[in-house]
C-alpha cells in the first residue's frame, strides 16, 4: 500500500473480498472454487487493475478461474472472469513489465537471499522480475540462493497431507538458506514464506522471513 | 499401502535418498544442456502434443491402419483388451515355439501387466536383458525410475549383488568391470534366445513400423537375434506418420537422457527375409486406457512418451524415490497415469502427493499439463467419498470466506483464541505441520483494520 502510493497510484482496498479459492479448487473441490470466484469477480469487478503479493492466488484467477467457469457452463461467469482476469497481477509483474519501474526508491541494509515462488515462476512466468527490483534497492546485499526455483514443500493442503515430505522439502530449502548467510529470506508469496518461516522458527536459525513487498516498501536507513 | 506411510519408510532411507538426489540432479543438468540446444524447442514441444493429441483423437481407426500395415508387412496383430489378456496371447505364442527362456527388452508395458510373472507360472524364464533390469531382477527388487530402474541403488550395492549372483568374488564396483560381468552373463543368452519380447517408444500407423530407443545395444540384440519376435504396447504409443518419428525421436532422447540421439534406435517393420526374425507378433494393449480416453481432462496423461524428465526435476520424488509410488509409473507421471490406469481407488492417493509446483509440466516434452490432471484427478478421487472430514472442512471454509462478516469474525477469533487454536492445530487433524515447522504467528492487528483506521 505504502509502496504504491509512495508510486503515485490511487489504491482501493474492497473489504469485502476474503480468499480467491485456490485452497478449494486446489485440493479438488471445484464448485466451492467456484463459488468464490464468483465473489471474487463481484468485489473486483470494478477496478482498472488489481494487483495481489501473492503469486499463487494471482495464477488462480488467471490460469484456473477461466477453465473452472468454463466447466461450470455459466456463460456470463466466464465473460465476465475473460474480461477481468487479465487485469489481475502479481506485485512485481505489475511493477516491472505493466509500469517498468524498477528503482521503487526503497532502502533495506540487510542481508538477504530470494526464494523464487513456483507459481509466479511457473504459471505466472514472472522471471527475475522479483530481482530486479531487489537489486535497485539500496543497501541491501543480495545473495543467490542455490537450487532458489526449487518449491519450498507447502503446497497448500499438501503440507498437511503428506506432512513428512512436505517436511523434508523444507528441510533441504532451509539446509540452502543457511548456506547462503542470509539474515532474511524473501519471496513474493506469503504462503512460502509461512512454510520456511515456521521452519527456520522451529530451528531457531537466525534468519527470518520477508515479504517482497515489505522489502520494497521499506526506507529503513534513509534520513 | 498408502503413499504417505510408504513415503515415511522411503525418507528414513538416507542411502538410497543420497542416491536419487545425485543421480538426478545429474540427470537434470544433462538435460537442460541437451535441451538448450534446440533453437526451437518450444514449437518443437508443441509439435509433439499435437501429433499425440491427432493419434488419441482418431485412435480407433489409426490402430486398424497399423494393424493392416503391420499384416501387410507379414507381422501378426493381436488385440488384448486387459493384461490377462496380453500375457495369455504372449505365453501362448512362447509356448507354440516349444521354449523355456526368452531374452526381454526393458518394457514398462510388459512390467505394468506383471508379464514376467506370468510367463514364470508357465515354467517360461524371461530375462532382463537392460542393465538396471538385470540388477532389478537379480536383487529380486521393485524398479523405483521409468528410465532408470535401479536409480537407488549405488555402485557398491551393485558389486555386492553381482558378487552374489553372476559375477566373480573379487568383483570390484569399477563401472566397467560392472558391465562386462552384465554383458558377458546376458551375451550367452542372447546367442541361445529363441524368443525376444520388447515394448515399443513408438509404432507407426501408416508404416506398420515399431521403434524401440536404447543405450546398451541389448535391445537391438533382442529384436534381431532371436526367431521370433514379441512385441506388447499400449495402444497410446501409436503415431499417425513415419514423418512425426522425426519430432518424437529429437523430444525423446534430449528429455530422458540428455543425449541428442540414442545409442541405439532400433526400428522394424514386419519381417524381413534373411534378416532378423521370421516371425513378428504385435500384441496391441488396452489395459485401462480406453477408459483414460473417455476422460476429456484426464486423457493428456495418454500423450506421455515415458521419458522422466518430470520425474528428475520433481521434488517430491526426489525425496522419496520411486518405491513410495507403488507403481511402475512413479513420480508425476505416475501420480496421473496409475490412478487412471487402474482402479482409481487403488492408487487414489497419489494425485495428492505433489506440492503442485510446476516443474514437472515445465520440462514435458509433450506439454502434458501435470499438475492440471493432478487437481483434476483429486476431484475424482473425492467424489468417490472417503475425505467426508475434508469435505465439511472445505463446505465451512467455503461458508466463512463467501461473507464479510463472517471472514472478519473468524480473523477476530484467531486473534484471540490464539493459545487455543495453536493447542487444537497441534493435536488435531492438522498436527503433522507441527512435525517440521512452527504456526504463523497471528498479527495483533489485521491489515483491514490497519486500512479503517489509518489516517
Amino acid at each position: 500500500m505504502r509502496l504504491l502510493e509512495r508510486l503515485g497510484h490511487e489504491v482501493v482496498f474492497p473489504v469485502q473480498q476474503t480468499c480467491c479459492g485456490q485452497l478449494h479448487a486446489n485440493s479438488g473441490f471445484e464448485s466451492d472454487g467456484l463459488a468464490l470466484a464468483r465473489r471474487f469477480v463481484r468485489v473486483f469487478g470494478g477496478a482498472d487493475v488489481v494487483v495481489a503479493p501473492s503469486g499463487s492466488c494471482v495464477a488462480m484467477v488467471r490460469e484456473q478461474y477461466p477453465r473452472l467457469a468454463e466447466t461450470s457452463g455459466d456463460a456470463h461467469l466466464l465473460g465476465e472472469v475473460r474480461a477481468h482476469a487479465p487485469r489481475v497481477y502479481e506485485l512485481s509483474e505489475l511493477l516491472v513489465g505493466v509500469l517498468g519501474v524498477e528503482d521503487v526508491g526503497a532502502s533495506y541494509p540487510h542481508r538477504v537471499t530470494y526464494h523464487a515462488s513456483c507459481h509466479g515462476l511457473r504459471s505466472l512466468r514472472i522471471g527475475d522480475a522479483p530481482l530486479r527490483l531487489l537489486r535497485a534497492v539500496r543497501g541491501i546485499e543480495l545473495v543467490e540462493l542455490d537450487e532458489a526455483e526449487a518449491c519450498c514443500g507447502f503446497g497448500g493442503t499438501f503440507a498437511v497431507k503428506n506432512a513428512e515430505v512436505s517436511g523434508a522439502m523444507l528441510a533441504a530449502k532451509l539446509e540452502r538458506i543457511a548456506a547462503t548467510g542470509a539474515e532474511l529470506c524473501t519471496a513474493g508469496d506469503d504462503s512460502c514464506l509461512m512454510q520456511i518461516g515456521g521452519g527456520l522458527r522451529r530451528q531457531g536459525a537466525r534468519a527470518r522471513t520477508v515479504h517482497l513487498a515489505e522489502i520494497l516498501a521499506s526506507t529503513e536507513g534513509v534520513t | 499401502m498408502s503413499f504417505r506411510h510408504a513415503a515415511h519408510a522411503a525418507l528414513a532411507d538416507t542411502q538410497m535418498r543420497t542416491n536419487l538426489h545425485h543421480a538426478t540432479r545429474t540427470i537434470r543438468a544433462r538435460r537442460q544442456e541437451a535441451v538448450g540446444e534446440v533453437a526451437g524447442w518450444e514449437p518443437l514441444r508443441t509439435e509433439g502434443a499435437r501429433i499425440k493429441d491427432e493419434a488419441l483423437a482418431s485412435l480407433d481407426v489409426q490402430l486398424e491402419t497399423l494393424e493392416a500395415a503391420v499384416t501387410a508387412a507379414g507381422g501378426r496383430v493381436h488385440w488384448a483388451r486387459d493384461g490377462a489378456e496380453a500375457c495369455a496371447i504372449v505365453t501362448r505364442l512362447v509356448q507354440a515355439e516349444g521354449v523355456h527362456e526368452v531374452v526381454k527388452v526393458k518394457s514398462l508395458a510388459t512390467d505394468e501387466i506383471h508379464l514376467n510373472e506370468a510367463l514364470a507360472m508357465a515354467g517360461i524364464a524371461a530375462i532382463e536383458t537392460d542393465l538396471a533390469e538385470l540388477i532389478v531382477q537379480l536383487a529380486h527388487d521393485r524398479q523405483s525410475h521409468i528410465l532408470v530402474p535401479a536409480i537407488h541403488r549405488n555402485r557398491a550395492e551393485i558389486r555386492d549383488l553381482f558378487r552374489r549372483t553372476i559375477g566373480p568374488a573379487d568383483l570390484s564396483d569399477d563401472p566397467a568391470e560392472l558391465a562386462e560381468t552384465a554383458r558377458l552373463h546376458l551375451r550367452e543368452r542372447f546367442l541361445r534366445a529363441r524368443v525376444g519380447i520388447s515394448g515399443a517408444n513408438f509404432a507407426v500407423a501408416e508404416t506398420g513400423t515399431v521403434c524401440v530407443v536404447e543405450s546398451e545395444g541389448n535391445g537391438r540384440m533382442c529384436t534381431t537375434l532371436p526367431e521370433t519376435l514379441i512385441t506388447v504396447m499400449g495402444i497410446e504409443k501409436l503415431i499417425p506418420r513415419w514423418q512425426d518419428l522425426g519430432t518424437m525421436l529429437t523430444l525423446l532422447p534430449r528429455s530422458s537422457t540428455g543425449e541428442r540421439m540414442s545409442p541405439y534406435t532400433s526400428l522394424w517393420t514386419g519381417v524381413t527375409a534373411g534378416d532378423g526374425p521370421r516371425a513378428f507378433h504385435l500384441v496391441l494393449l488396452d489395459a485401462g486406457r480406453t477408459d483414460v480416453l473417455a476422460d476429456p481432462v484426464g486423457r493428456e496423461a495418454l500423450r506421455c512418451i515415458r521419458c522422466s524428465a518430470c520425474l528428475n526435476v520433481c521434488p517430491v520424488y526426489e525425496h522419496v524415490g520411486g518405491h513410495a509410488y507403488e507403481s511402475i509409473y512413479p513420480g508425476p507421471i505416475g501420480a496421473i497415469l496409475a490412478p487412471q490406469l487402474a482402479r482409481m481407488e487403488q492408487h487414489a492417493d497419489l494425485p495428492f502427493a505433489s506440492s503442485l509446483c510446476g516443474a514437472c509440466a515445465d520440462v514435458c516434452p509433450v506439454k502434458i499439463d501435470i499438475p492440471r490432471l493432478l487437481v483434476h484427478l483429486r476431484g475424482r478421487a473425492n467424489e468417490q467419498g472417503g475425505h467426508r472430514a475434508q469435505q465439511t472442512t472445505m463446505r465451512l471454509l467455503r461458508g466463512v470466506l463467501s461473507s464479510r462478516r463472517r471472514y472478519e469474525l473468524a480473523q477476530r477469533a484467531a486473534r484471540h483464541g490464539r493459545g487455543v487454536l495453536h493447542r487444537t492445530w497441534q493435536h488435531g487433524p492438522l498436527g503433522a505441520w507441527n512435525d517440521s515447522r512452527e504456526l504463523p504467528e497471528v498479527p495483533a492487528q489485521s491489515f483491514r483494520d490497519w486500512w479503517r483506521t489509518r489516517p
